[in-house]
């Protein structure tokens, strides 16, 4: 790869982490006043939080290295449902409780173990933002593997509820640990995580939590891709219609 | 023991309490207090705490549709803060004896308020700003008032609170003033909200001193420091200035600087409309107790699980024990 082609190559890793922060961020914003109880809806929107801040840093980590003006808005709020390349795990609609706390924890044990090794990345922006990530996600994990237990060890229905969103998630944790050719080429130059790497400690790990809360693990025999493509579930454009209103109805504005 | 005794003994109590009272000092949960003074002051911290609550639905209708991720982030934080004011208070209130799931009750059946501008839509942006200044501002006199309130859990809740919420109006000042100074529409929009929100804002502070139901005692107990109409009035004062260094008009004709009073004059109050919101005719009573009803009943499974979890955790560890 040329200076000039990893340039760019950063620029679209970083969109992409961005946008597998900001998408999952506005479906935890979403619980904003709709939790099963005051103390876990100010949990969720901190994690929420958490999510919209490591989005700005991605972003205006793109922004910087465009050059040409954009910012960290521009990616949020300028691009549509196909220039978005977030997985497809985080754009879920939230579902009820426990779709959205096991998406959480399945994405959090992911999310743990791929900021520790964005820690070593050779790009010091990316390792830096890695490093406050790293924090947030060890406390998010602490917090969703707990759920986990709580949902899983809790009343018939809880159980119930549990199973039957690990079972729909599923199909979507594949993705996590693929990789294209573009974060090929960044992982050859000690840039980006090698995802699929992190496959086998994760799903010990998830089996370990599932087996605890005495949940089954999937069959594992379906699977959906497509995120980092910009080939979408149709939710995205419905949560970019809102997320965008303001900027797409009133254009270039300062608010 | 006697009624006699009894009647004479309470008495004592009382004159000793409202000696206390008087003195200045802190009342605590474990102390002797007058009955009606208990009820009194869940019924003013149970409905203050359940306004922080209700308060997340207009704003929080704004989190996904924020019009630049660093409004979006602040406006996450104040929400938040809003809930973190609620569990405050209802903390607070729990030290009298009350429960957090009687007070929730209480709201859902009607008994107990929140503030009824909480009836009003956030229909815009300029809502979300209109909204931080003016409510929170209104919020903010009556707060300070409130950290030399006679219960001591309740003052030390309130300076905690005020800290947070002067940041609040901060942040919906600031983007009253950045509205202000853009585009002919968007100070249209932000003129349109301080329309909006004005009178219901000045309706905040209660009725005018003689006919507020609850304030006489409040005041001689000091739960109450200052009466609606002078907290009423400071409010104004801040607000007509602040309006003036953005270049928004308050929508009252009558709004006048008074040299002798050393205070603005303000038009009447619409009362009626007043009543009307508060007895549930506003745009949004209903919807606001709905939604609250709503997410507390869909979350009924979560926390029966929680508390089905915990007995057999203890279950476990009790068979582990033996």
């Amino acid at each position: 790869m040329n200076a000039a082609n990893r340039h760019e190559a950063v620029l679209q890793y970083a969109v992409r982490l961005g946008d597998d922060a900001l998408v999952l961020g506005h479906r935890l914003s979403e619980w904003c006043s709709n939790a099963p109880f005051l103390e876990e809806d100010l949990a969720l929107t901190n994690v929420a939080l958490d999510y919209i801040g490591r989005a700005r840093m991605f972003y205006s980590y793109a922004a910087e290295l465009s050059g040409d003006g954009r910012s960290e808005d521009s990616f949020a709020y300028l691009r549509d449902c196909r220039e978005f390349t977030n997985l497809l795990l985080h754009e879920l609609p939230r579902g009820d409780f426990a779709f959205t706390m096991a998406r959480q924890y399945l994405v959090d044990e992911y999310a743990l173990a791929f900021m520790e090794a964005l820690l070593e990345s050779a790009d010091p922006q990316l390792a830096g933002i890695a490093a406050k990530a790293v924090k947030e996600s060890r406390y998010h994990l602490r917090r969703s593997r707990d759920w986990m237990l709580r949902l899983g060890d809790g009343t018939e229905e809880s159980h119930r509820r549990l199973q039957s969103a690990i079972d729909d998630l599923w199909g979507y944790t594949h993705e996590l640990f693929e990789l294209d050719e573009l974060e090929q080429e960044l992982v050859a130059a000690g840039i980006a995580v090698d995802s699929a790497a992190l496959r086998p400690a994760w799903d010990a790990a998830v089996r370990a939590t599932l087996d605890e809360a005495t949940i089954a693990v999937p069959a594992g025999d379906w699977s959906v891709r497509g995120g980092r493509q910009g080939i979408h579930t149709e939710s995205l454009g419905h949560l970019l219609s809102e997320l965008q209103f303001m900027q797409r109805a009133y254009p270039g504005l300062e608010w | 023991m006697t009624t006699e005794h009894h009647e004479q003994d309470l008495a004592a109590l009382e004159q000793r309490f409202q000696a206390r009272i008087d003195a200045e000092e802190k009342i605590e949960p474990k102390d002797w207090m007058p009955e009606k003074y208990r009820q009194n002051l869940i019924r003013q911290i149970s409905q203050h705490a359940h306004s922080e609550v209700i308060g997340m639905q207009p704003e929080g209708n704004w989190i996904t549709r924020a019009p630049s991720l660093h409004r979006k982030c602040i406006l996450l934080a104040k929400v938040q803060d809003e809930g973190g004011h609620g569990l405050y208070l209802y903390s607070a209130a729990e030290t009298l004896g009350a429960s957090r799931e009687e007070m929730n009750q209480a709201l859902h059946d009607g008994r107990a308020k929140y503030a009824s501008i909480f009836n009003y839509p956030a229909l815009t942006w300029a809502d979300i700003g209109a909204i931080g200044w003016l409510v929170d501002g209104a919020a903010i006199v009556n707060q300070v008032s409130l950290q030399r309130t006679s219960y001591g859990p309740y003052a030390r809740g309130m300076v905690r609170i005020c800290k947070e919420e002067s940041f609040h109006q901060r942040q919906g000042y600031h983007i009253m003033m950045t509205l202000a100074r853009g585009t002919a529409e968007q100070k249209a929009m932000a003129q349109d909200s301080l329309n909006r929100f004005w009178w219901p804002s000045l309706m905040m502070f209660g009725p005018h001193d003689a006919e507020s139901a609850h304030s006489a005692q409040s005041m001689k107990w000091k739960i109450k420091r200052q009466s609606n109409d002078e907290l009423r009035q400071k409010f104004v004062d801040q607000s007509v200035k602040q309006a003036e260094v953005i270049g928004l008009s308050i929508p009252d004709p009558d709004l006048q600087w008074n040299e002798q009073r050393g205070h603005y004059d303000f038009g009447d109050i619409d009362w009626e409309e007043f009543n009307r919101v508060i007895n549930g005719d506003g745009p949004c009573n209903r919807q606001r107790l709905a939604h609250h009803v709503k997410a507390h009943e869909e979350g009924q499974w979560v926390r029966d699980a929680i508390s089905a979890h915990e007995a057999k955790k203890r279950q476990r560890n009790d068979r582990q024990a033996a």
